[in-house]
């Protein structure tokens, strides 16, 4: 008896100590936050661009690579693993299935430094620069599409759940009905999972945001970036401009508020992909419910 | 010619006319002549993997009338009540010998399309299971897909009216069909296999999940809606296939020599009557008056 209570309280240790870090960082990132805001100059939150050690930090530039990698990245992802998550689904034979799986989990493994350097060396020299010749090497179209490569196991693996979800009675009754499988599938199936497939689409965004590795080799890892809305510009994301400032041994001690700015990114990019987990989270419990 | 543009050639026709005429008392007379048969079944078998699961089936199932399937669990109802609109095509090891011919087409020709089956074959599951769409949407979805043009409120109308539940959700088409009752789902299932005017319709134990007045409507539905459609039935329910066939099968299982699994065959099917009165086979006497399973 006392045993179990000794390994209770030791459970709740270990719960109760994840809370208190998750509190500590959150806590850390909106000091640190707070003491940007009050101190910057708010004008130079809306300049050329993003130069932390010239005191420029023009957030626009971050949004609208973070946005542009993951327009990008979701336009890749979002076709690839729905179309994999239907044929895992509804096409493909058990025996296929069993196969196909595993691929699907090691290509989720492949670390991200690397599906970086293949968007770097590969995916912006022969796709990138062939779709626009004016193209730069460093580029965020290249990041995106490296980004999308990286997501799409996570979109097709948890759409593919969601549609298994949708019970078999429900497909019977369309091909009893004379539902070919396209039929079936579209008319039946994705609209009976589409909370959960579009949970899948937002923990995708979630992740492709989040993404750091992908977007710091392919896109340019320099410390600074002039705002540009173009994906065949040299870019920096929320996520590489943090990486790029933590990387030196000097810089991130830089110039004035350097340092800070740095948790101010990372309060933002915090709070986006809590706001999206969030909705995600609304969304799967949707699926959860009805069945 | 073959089967396929047969079976093409066909649509439209005897849907078209089982739509208009509506029948009055005097059509009783068609009983009385000699029936059309719809199916020929001649030494099916059918197999999943290597396990043979009904073995030597042969009947013959009219038009217009109720066929009931009987027998204990496991002895393959379910199995051949799907072969008729080759629904097993679904299950990857399901294989199936010997032929099933519909109106003189054999259903497992290579050339038959078995989407097209289904639409002149459409089929009750045991349990309730509407799409999760609004009542309007799953009567319309069998039309939709088929390319059915025409007024897609007066199909639901006509489809919801045949299946007796038109005047319990008229006001309610656009909520959805998960919030009616299980008798009203079931009923709502049978609407939406009406929408497509199926010349005959599978039933796999309509009524197992309903009480006894959601199942005496259902029973009274079919009852109605006989003259106009040929329907076999699947039931554990002795009364009710007495009440409601024209003619009964009764299947039952045989332990085979080899292994230790069962394989299903037909004993006897005759009229309902003659199965329940006096049967030919001391098996199905057995079964029908509770001495059996
Ligand atoms: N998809 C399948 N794969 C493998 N075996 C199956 C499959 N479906 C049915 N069987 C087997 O075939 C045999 C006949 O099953 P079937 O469901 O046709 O019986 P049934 O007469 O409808 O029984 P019940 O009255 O319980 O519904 C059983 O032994 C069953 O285990
Ligand atoms: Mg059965």
């Amino acid at each position: 008896m006392r045993k179990e209570a000794l390994i209770r309280w030791l459970f709740l240790g270990t719960a109760a100590l994840s809370i208190v870090i998750s509190a500590l960082i959150v806590l850390t990132l909106a000091r640190e936050t707070f003491t940007f805001v009050t101190q910057v100059d708010l004008s130079s939150l809306w300049s050329e661009g993003w130069f932390p050690r010239r005191d420029l930090y023009d957030i626009r530039t971050l949004f609208a690579g973070s946005v542009l990698v993951t327009l990008v990245a979701m336009v890749v992802a979002a076709p690839l693993g729905m179309g994999a998550a239907v044929y895992l689904a509804e096409y493909a034979r058990p025996r296929v299935r069993r196969a196909l799986k595993p691929i699907l989990e090691i290509l989720a493994g492949i670390p991200s430094v690397v599906l970086g350097f293949f968007a770097l060396t590969w995916i912006s020299p022969e796709i990138v620069q062939r779709m626009n010749d004016e193209a730069a090497l460093f580029n965020l179209m290249a990041a995106g599409i490296g980004v999308g490569l990286l997501v799409t196991p996570l979109v097709a693996s948890i759409a593919e759940d969601a549609m298994k979800s949708v019970p078999t009675a429900l497909r019977e009754a369309s091909y009893g009905m004379g539902a070919r499988k396209v039929t079936t599938a579209v008319r039946v199936v994705i609209p009976a999972s589409i909370s959960g497939l579009v949970a899948a689409f937002i923990l995708g965004i979630s992740r492709a945001i989040g993404e750091t590795m992908v977007v710091a080799i392919a896109a340019g890892a320099s410390g600074g970036s002039l705002f540009s809305m173009n994906v065949f510009e040299r870019g920096q994301t929320m996520t590489a401009a943090m990486a790029s400032m933590a990387g030196g041994t000097d810089a991130v001690k830089g110039a004035g508020l350097t340092f800070q700015s740095l948790f101010f990114v990372g309060m933002m990019l915090f709070l986006l992909t809590l706001l999206l987990n969030m909705v995600a989270g609304r969304f799967v419990r949707r699926v959860r419910q009805k069945y | 010619m073959p089967p396929d543009s047969k079976l093409k050639a066909k649509k439209g026709i005897p849907t078209a006319q089982r739509l208009d005429i509506s029948r009055s008392p005097s059509d009783v007379s068609l009983t009385e002549q000699e029936p059309v048969p719809v199916f020929e079944v001649d030494d099916l078998s059918v197999y999943y993997g290597a396990f043979r699961a009904i073995r030597n089936v042969g009947m013959t199932v009219c038009e217009r009338q109720i066929t009931s399937f009987i027998g204990p669990s496991g002895c393959g109802k379910t199995t051949l009540l799907r072969c008729f609109n080759r629904m097993n095509d679904l299950v990857d090891i399901a294989r199936v010998e010997g032929s099933i011919l519909y109106h003189g087409i054999n259903l497992y020709h290579p050339e038959v399309n078995a989407v097209e089956v289904r639409r002149r074959v459409g089929m009750v599951f045991q349990k309730p299971n509407p799409f999760p769409k609004s009542i309007y949407d799953n009567i319309t979805f069998g039309p939709k897909i088929a390319g059915l043009k025409g007024d897609m409120d007066e199909i639901v109308e006509r489809s919801l009216r045949r299946a007796a539940l038109w005047d319990e959700v008229k006001d309610r088409l656009k909520d959805s069909a998960m919030g009616l009752s299980g008798g009203q789902q079931q009923r709502l299932c049978i609407a939406r296999a009406l929408a497509v005017n199926p010349e005959v319709i599978l039933m796999d134990e309509p009524c197992s999940a309903l009480d006894p007045i959601a199942t005496g409507r259902i029973e009274d539905l079919m009852e109605e809606i006989k003259s106009e459609y040929t329907i076999i039935i699947v039931t554990h329910n002795m009364q009710q296939a007495a009440r409601v066939s024209d003619m009964c099968a009764f299947f039952t299982a045989e332990v085979n020599e080899t292994s230790d699994t069962r394989t299903g065959i037909l004993v006897e099917f005759d009229k309902t009557e003659k199965m329940f009165s006096n049967p030919a086979d001391e098996r199905t006497e057995n079964y029908v008056t509770g001495r059996f399973g």
